[in-house]
This record gives structure tokens, sequence and C-alpha cells, in this order.
């Protein structure tokens, strides 16, 4: 456990000394979040309406830019080869690689979103239900943008494609999110999308490590 | 299962059989397509579009069950190291996709009568979509990885995930208000179709399975001679 966290704090230290980390991420959620009130004109009724949608598929976009940093480096200059050989088993690597990513990406993106809903005009009834949702969904996220990474990790072009693999799999997560943030929704709807979400959430707590140590292994070999 | 761990053994008995399959193949669709178009009535509400049904409902339920054999075949490769379960599950992936997209070819042509719009975003509908974006990124990951055994172990890892979304394509019609009609043939108290129309969707689906097993063996038979031929181009240039 001890050595997990020692993980995990690593992690973190190297994107919070690096440059392009999760500022460039923030960046990248506010240029897409802005330019969508250019491309669909500033009528506030038709932007309050589509605010929370908007504010979620920018932040899936965010989370899986951000996603190739997750193993990239570590696969590239030898360390992930070494933490194979390691006491900690590859799957717990793996888990922490993910959560390192959650906290130093998906959970500023999550919290940045409620705060960027202001600039689409997003109700103020909606916020407070769409802060708890993307914090929520943002789990699901991240985990689910580790097993995207590690399936391209040796692959020189890879952004495009963990779009095709990882984004089918954001479905759920859109889905239920939005049905969380919608403002004028039942009240037992929005409990119940936001139960839903975090379920999703555990169940890629189980699916992600699993598959991205044994996509990472067959690199690795 | 073990018996058919030899390629040399597989080609054999596919090569037996493969004949055989085709006919299979082309009774069942001849006998089920006069059954579907000829014999089977209008349907009292929907008239004559009725009949996209019998071309529309086997090529779902094939796409869900292409990617289950995939997801099994991945399985299988992954537990006990089967040569040949590789081979299968990557050649079912493009056959599977065809099936998908069908099914929402003609589901678009039978909704646009029906429901009055090509397509309606609803739970069927888009889980049926993430089945076909699924099945692109499973053939994106053997496409992009050159070496055959790494993108191999690669692929099993995302067929397996993806699986988790079969479960909720077969039953999204129940989970939440759909458009989508129920299931009407598969169910705990019987079929709710009349027999004159239940009948040729059951051959036509018959008959789908079995294009599908004609279609695979063919697929595995000339994946494995890429195969060959690859490893011996590779000696050719080693011996140079």
């Amino acid at each position: 456990m001890k050595l997990i966290l020692a993980l995990i704090k690593r992690d973190l230290t190297l994107s919070m000394r690096q440059g392009g980390g999760v500022g460039t991420a923030l960046g990248f959620f506010l240029t897409v979040v802005v330019l969508l009130p250019i491309g669909i004109g500033p009528d506030q009724a038709l932007l309050a309406r589509i605010a929370p949608g908007a504010l979620w598929i920018a932040l899936l976009l965010s989370v899986l830019l951000s996603a190739d940093r997750i193993f990239q480096q570590d696969y590239e200059d030898g360390s992930l080869d070494i933490m194979t050989m390691g006491p900690v088993p590859f799957e717990m690597v793996a888990l922490a690689k993910a959560v390192a990513h959650w906290l130093s990406t998906s959970l500023p993106l999550a919290i940045a979103a409620p705060i960027l809903g202001f600039l689409v005009n997003l109700e103020p009834s909606a916020i407070l239900p769409l802060a708890i949702a993307v914090v929520v969904g943002s789990i699901a996220l991240s985990l689910l943008a580790a097993i995207g990474a590690a399936v391209t990790v040796g692959l020189r072009r890879g952004g495009l494609l963990v779009s095709i693999l990882v984004l089918p799999l954001y479905v759920p997560v859109l889905i239920f999110g939005l049905s969380a943030s919608q403002p004028g929704a039942a009240p037992g709807l929005t409990t119940a999308s936001l139960l839903i979400l975090g379920a999703i959430a555990l169940v890629s707590l189980v699916v992600s490590p699993l598959a991205s140590a044994a996509a990472l292994r067959s690199y690795l070999k | 299962m073990q018996f058919l761990a030899n390629p040399t053994r597989f080609l054999k008995i596919a090569n037996a059989v493969l004949p055989t399959v085709w006919a299979i193949t082309i009774a069942l669709f001849a006998v089920g397509l006069y059954g579907a178009l000829v014999t089977a009535p209008p349907d009292y509400q929907q008239g004559e579009t009725v009949r996209i049904m019998y071309v529309h409902v086997p090529a779902a339920w094939m796409a869900l069950f292409v990617y289950t054999v995939m997801a099994l075949a991945s399985a299988v490769a992954a537990i006990f190291r089967h040569p040949l379960a590789d081979v299968a599950a990557k050649t079912a992936a493009p056959i599977g996709a065809v099936f998908c997209f069908l099914s929402l070819a003609t589901g678009s042509l039978w909704g646009k009568p029906m429901w009055g719009a090509w397509w309606v975003w609803d739970a069927r509908l888009t889980s049926m979509f993430v089945l076909m974006l699924l099945y692109i990124g499973y053939m994106a990951i053997w496409a992009a990885i050159e070496e055959p055994h790494r993108a191999a172990m690669v692929a099993r890892v995302v067929a397996l995930v993806g699986f988790i979304n079969i479960p909720i394509v077969k039953f999204s019609v129940d989970w939440w208000n759909s458009l989508h009609q129920p299931a009407s043939v598969f169910r705990a108290d019987g079929p709710t179709i009349a027999g004159p129309m239940l009948w040729p969707l059951l051959v036509m689906g018959l008959a789908y399975s079995f294009l599908f097993l004609a279609l695979h063996l063919t697929a595995m038979r000339a994946e494995i001679a890429a195969r060959k031929i690859r490893q011996i181009q590779i000696a050719e240039i080693g011996e140079r």
C-alpha cells in the first residue's frame, strides 16, 4: 500500500513539474467551451438548454486528449519494465497510474466544469447536480482512458485510435451524466442517474486495472 | 477444441465441410426468402413493410452473436493459448461489422415509414451504434499493430472489454422506454409472433447463422494462408 501511494505521489509530482499537464488540458477544455457559442450563435435560451451536454462533451474530449500521458513516458524510458518486476502487482501499478491521472487531470477538469458553465449560460439550478455528476463521472473517465492508453502505448500514432476505442466506452457515462445534470428533471431521476454513474465508476475500477495491465504486458515482452 | 489446435487438421476439416455448409446456406436462404416474401401475410398495421423484419432481425441477432463469438475466442486465446482462437476472433470481426451495419441500415429503412425518421437516438439504436464502433475499434487495433503476436494480445483485451456492451444492447429495450419494440421471439413465455410470420423469421435466422459459419471458415482459411505467406517471406529475407 505504501508503495502504491509512493507511485501515485511520484506520478503527481511528475505531472506537476512538467509542462503540458493540467494547464494544457484546462486550456483545451476552455477553448472547446468557448468555440461552442461561436459555432452555434449567442442565443441565450439555446445555450442554456445545451449547456450541460456541451460541458460533458468538452470534458470527455479533454480527458481523452490527456490520456496518452498515463503510460507513454514510463513506457518509453523503461520505468514500466522495472515496475513489472517490482513487488507491487502490475495491476495495482496500472491502477495507481489511473488514480494519479484522475487526481492530476480529470478532477481539476471536473471542478472547472461548473465554473466554465457561466460561459455557456448554465442555469443556476443545474450547477450543483452538474458539479456532483462530473466529479463522480470523471473517476470512470480516467479509468477507461487508462485502458485506451495502455492498449495503444507502443504505437506511434495512437492518439486517434484511443478516441475510437475509448469514446464508445464513454457513452454510458455521457448518457447518465447528462440525465443527472438536467436542471428540470424529477429528483428521483437525478439520484438514480448518480447511483448508476457511481456503479459505472466501480465497474471500471475493477475492469480497468486488469485490462490495462494485460495490454501493457503484451507491449513489454 | 484441442483437436482443432493443429492448423493443418483444421484446414482439412474446413475444406471438407465448407461445400456442404454453403449448400445448406443457399437452401435455407431460398426457403426463408420464399417464406418471408411470398407466404408470410402482411402485417395488419404495418402492411408490406413488415417484410423488412426478415432481413433486419436476423442481422441484429448475428451482430450480437458474432461479437460473442469474438469475445469467447479471445477468452479462449487468453486462457488456453489456443493457436487458432486469435485467428477466429480476428476474422469474425469484419463479418460481424457487416451484419451490424446491415441491421442498422435495414432498421433505418424500416424506421422511415414506421416512425417517420431514419434514425432516432433511443437506447436500442444507440447501443447498436456503439457495437458498430466497437467492431471498428477492434479492427483498427489489428490494423495498427504490425507484429501479429502482439496485435493478438492487445486485441484480446479490446474484445473482452467491449463485450460489456452486449448485454446492454440485448436488454436495452427492457430497461428503458424505447421506441424500438421489445423482444418478441426469445421470451420466457414463448414468442408473440404468429406462426406464419414466425417460421420464415426463424429459417432466416438459421440461414444467417450458416452464412456466418461459411464466411467465417473461409476467412479463417484465408487468414491461415496469409500467415503462411508471411512466414515464407520472412524466411526468404533471412536467407538472402
